[in-house]
């Protein structure tokens, strides 16, 4: 088990997340298996509108195990977030497109978001991009190199117990 | 003077909002009230409190909860980004006096002449029954709201009404 598990609360739509899956995609090089990163989905759909149609994708496409391809083609094409662009994705990434047409339109997935959604809620975040890192919220500046070092940091602990 | 606590009446107001009316709290005399005030409209939009707030609507609306925003703006701000941010809440201006509610509840910011960030959760008969006074910039996140709220439904009543 990685002895980092770090936990992005995001918006597809939204500009800071993109500027945020840069910085982490660069966090994941550096530590590799060190480091376990979870997305979760707030899509603030009042002012991005896509944003849910978006998360609706990923967990269509995570459904055929295509979660991470389908979470990262959508953050490298923040601009052409819209229905028609999520269906180029998904052909793609060779996804069966009878099953991801019927699964985005599917209320346990939805549901499944508005629950992550509460989740935030009840867990403090106020906003996107919202990181937790081994369960406590992380407050620092979360560009590369703070949040490098705060997990570095963490890693050095770990080590100097045993 | 500290922020308004648990237990107190919530004075009463009518402000001008972006509805193209006044908004008067004994109006929703009977529901749950959550009165969000904050410095100033347009603030950075990823992380503003009312972009959360609309996202939690749903979860205040099942406890029987009423949103209101609060700001010593202007109705025409407040309807600029209203429009912008499609809120769906209203947005009240305690421009003219300035910043006479918030006064009554203890949230002005003499210095600045804004109203300070906070939030009060007022229950169906009128009582403040949670207040949280947050840093000028930083969202205050709604799970206070939604502990608060939740408190009240479970029935507490762990403040014995004071007057003010």
């Amino acid at each position: 088990m990685a002895p980092l598990v770090l936990v992005e609360y995001g918006d597809y739509q939204c500009d800071q997340c993109g500027d945020a899956y840069g910085m982490i995609k660069k966090i994941q090089d550096d530590l590799g298996e060190q480091l376990k990163f979870v997305f979760r989905n707030l899509p603030m759909t009042t002012v991005h509108p896509d944003a849910l149609s978006a998360a609706l994708a990923a967990e269509a496409a995570a459904l055929q195990c295509k979660f991470w391809p389908m979470h990262d083609l959508l953050f490298e094409n923040q601009k052409e977030l819209s229905d028609n662009h999520f269906e180029k994705l998904a052909n793609r990434l060779n996804l069966d497109m009878n099953l991801f047409d019927a699964a985005v339109k599917k209320t346990k997935l939805k549901k499944r978001i508005e629950k992550e959604v509460e989740g935030a809620i009840r867990s403090g975040v106020n906003g996107t991009p919202t990181f937790f890192v081994n369960g406590s919220r992380y407050q620092g500046d979360w560009s590369f190199a703070p949040l490098f070092n705060y997990l570095e940091n963490i890693l050095s602990e770990e080590r100097m117990s045993y | 003077m500290s922020i308004l606590e648990c237990g107190v009446i919530a004075p009463e107001f009518s402000l001008p909002s972006n509805l193209d009316r006044n908004v008067t709290l004994s109006e929703f005399r009977g529901k749950n009230v959550i009165l969000a005030f904050y410095p100033a409209d347009w603030s950075p939009i990823c992380r503003d409190e009312f972009t959360l707030f609309a996202e939690v609507l749903p979860m205040f609306e099942r406890h029987e909860a009423q949103l209101i925003g609060i700001s010593v703006d202007g109705i025409w701000s407040h309807k600029a980004v209203v429009e912008q941010r499609k809120y769906p809440f209203p947005l009240l201006s305690d421009f003219e006096p300035k910043g006479e509610v918030s006064k009554l509840y203890n949230v002005y910011r003499y210095h600045e002449g804004t109203s300070e960030r906070a939030l009060f959760v007022i229950d169906k008969k009128g009582i403040i029954r949670w207040s949280y006074l947050g840093h000028m910039g930083v969202n205050p996140g709604a799970d206070g709201i939604i502990e608060a709220l939740e408190s009240i439904q479970e029935g507490a009543e762990n403040c014995a009404p004071k007057a003010v």
